[in-house]
């Protein structure tokens, strides 16, 4: 890995509501194609950063960069250039595959060859031909879960917030979705994941824990297991974030 | 040792779909009892029916020597459930839920209090707060007292801890474990697999089958295979790379190494040359033990390639 580049910059990003500082001087770089994990117990302060860094939210003070735009006054640009999966699905259930996909398509702003052509892609990529003209609420939960990895980066953005992506699903289904993030990361797009699962958070090539408001770790998973001298990302967890109020 | 629930044969549809398929399993007395498996494989109706709260197309089931249709009224008193919604009243405070919950039951809060102390003591300073307006953790917390307030012989929890950050989920665990003083069956649902070593025995359970039904170190020891982790900065071109090996078996990512096993339990001795020129020349290779999670992916295997022969 040379000459990485950084997609999204983050310096001394502070987010205060009124005397509440949910976010207290957060530093942190997430380069192309890297898959980062965002970890933090409940109340730590990560979705108020995820909605800083998505657009929707502008920080109190200090800098943050997402591919390429300031989060206080491009905040358009930064939701053209991001994807979004959650863990409910975002896909619409009385919508066909392929009507889900020219819906998405259209929202993202593809022209109409555009979405004709990465139609084409997507339905041949997950082998998905059989069910192009099937309702979503008839596929099974794995299949729902790819499309809708799959759509969140139909318009090919720079970043893609992931949050517990595998949640719930079977451990084939699991892998296979994993293979599906590791090549899409390789085309460049970053990961952005968010998850309880400490698992997942295993899959992450860097994960970074926040524990009231602050970042109190960044590292690789076997840089952090390392360091605290355990065998896994549950075991540096417990370790190092506790809780607020709870 | 006494026998809490004898389950055999247990049926359930809906419409064309088979919730559950010809289920079996009993569940002792004082254990911690888990159904390890994904969203979809049946898991919410099997607790639906544990707890009377829907019959089975078929089969028959015996929750503390009760029979689920004539008895379903007892049956209702000795059980707590927490269903995997919060369903608590959102619009009265903690207090005033647990009130309720031990009212219908015929109880009070001071007498059964030494049960949900351990739990309920985390809440209590927020015990006037409106029970929707607390943090995940917390409503968690509130559910099980609720469901524990009126000392159940049985208790049966789907998917407590879903959502909820590591920190309190092993906190939760904690707890349960502690209900085992005053004999207190557990029967508790989870779709994260690193829960199942928490528990006395677990099913996993997938598609409406249970695919087994052990203690989790016996479950975990039936993974026979020599399992190898094997590690590189290029994760995605290892994990293609093995998959084209003939010598190899199975290869699956597991967070940051992939696991691999191959023909006759042996490591290739030109391994290193058979990954160089696939273009990885900087795997390192341990042998590992097997997790329940290596187990449920060899069974789920297993189970497909006889579906695909009966087929």
């Amino acid at each position: 890995m040379t000459m990485k580049k950084k997609v999204i910059e983050v310096e001394n990003l502070v987010k205060r509501f009124g005397h509440f500082t949910a976010n207290d001087r957060l530093s942190f770089d997430v380069y192309e194609g890297e898959i980062f994990g965002f970890l933090g117990a409940n109340g730590a302060g990560k979705t108020t950063a995820i909605r800083i860094l998505s657009g929707l939210s502008s920080p109190t003070s200090g800098k943050v960069k997402v591919a390429g735009f300031d989060a206080g006054t491009q905040a358009e640009m930064i939701k053209r250039n991001i994807g979004y999966m959650c863990q409910k699905f975002s896909l619409y259930e009385d919508l066909t595959v392929r009507e889900n996909i020219a819906l998405y398509g259209g929202i993202y702003g593809l022209s109409r060859s555009e979405i004709t052509e990465r139609t084409a892609q997507l339905l041949d990529r997950l082998r998905f031909r059989e069910y192009e003209n099937k309702l979503i609420s008839d596929l099974p939960l794995g299949l729902k879960q790819k499309l809708s990895f799959a759509v969140a980066v139909l318009h090919e953005p720079r970043i893609v917030f992931l949050d517990e992506p595998t949640g719930g699903v079977d451990p084939i289904t699991r892998r296979q979705f994993w293979e599906m993030i590791y090549e899409t990361a390789e085309r460049g797009i970053t990961i952005f994941v968010t998850t309880h699962y400490m698992d997942e958070a295993e899959y992450c090539d860097r994960i970074s824990i926040m524990n009231d408001g602050r970042i109190v770790a960044l590292d690789t998973p076997s840089n952090l297991k390392k360091q605290y001298n355990v065998s896994s990302v549950e075991e540096v967890f417990i370790k190092i974030a506790r809780p607020a109020g709870s | 040792m006494s026998v809490v629930v004898q389950a055999s044969g247990l049926s359930k549809k809906f419409g064309q779909t088979a919730a559950l398929e010809d289920i079996s399993f009993s569940v002792n007395e004082s254990e911690i009892f888990g159904f390890i498996g994904p969203d979809g494989a049946g898991k919410t109706t099997l607790f639906r029916i544990i707890t009377t709260l829907l019959l089975p197309d078929s089969g028959e089931i015996k929750v503390l020597g009760l029979d689920e249709t004539r008895n379903f009224k007892e049956l209702r008193k000795e059980i707590g459930y927490m269903p995997g919604r919060f369903s608590l009243y959102q619009d009265l405070s903690v207090e005033e839920n647990l009130e309720f919950y031990a009212t219908v039951f015929g109880t009070t809060i001071e007498e059964n209090y030494y049960l949900i102390k351990d739990i309920y003591s985390h809440i209590e300073p927020f015990k006037k707060r409106l029970a929707g307006k607390l943090s995940g953790g917390m409503k968690q917390k509130l559910a099980l007292s609720c469901a524990l307030i009126h000392k159940p012989k049985l208790l049966v929890l789907d998917e407590p801890t879903t959502g909820v950050d590591a920190v309190s989920r092993s906190e939760f665990w904690d707890m349960l474990s502690r209900l085992r003083e005053y004999n207190i069956t557990v029967i508790v649902s989870t779709p994260y697999m690193d829960e199942a070593m928490r528990c006395d025995r677990i099913a996993l359970i997938q598609n409406g089958n249970l695919l087994a039904v052990d203690t989790p170190t016996a479950v975990k020891n039936e993974f026979r295979r020599k399992l190898f982790s094997i590690r590189s900065a290029e994760k995605h071109k290892l994990i293609i790379a093995l998959r084209s090996l003939d010598e190899t078996i199975s290869s699956f990512p597991f967070g940051e190494s992939v696991h691999v096993t191959f023909k006759n339990d042996r490591l290739p001795g030109n391994i290193d040359s058979l990954l160089r020129k696939k273009g990885i020349s900087d795997a390192s290779i341990t042998e590992t033990e097997s997790g329940i999670e290596d187990r449920f992916l060899e069974l789920m295997q297993t189970t497909a390639q006889q579906d695909h022969k009966t087929a």
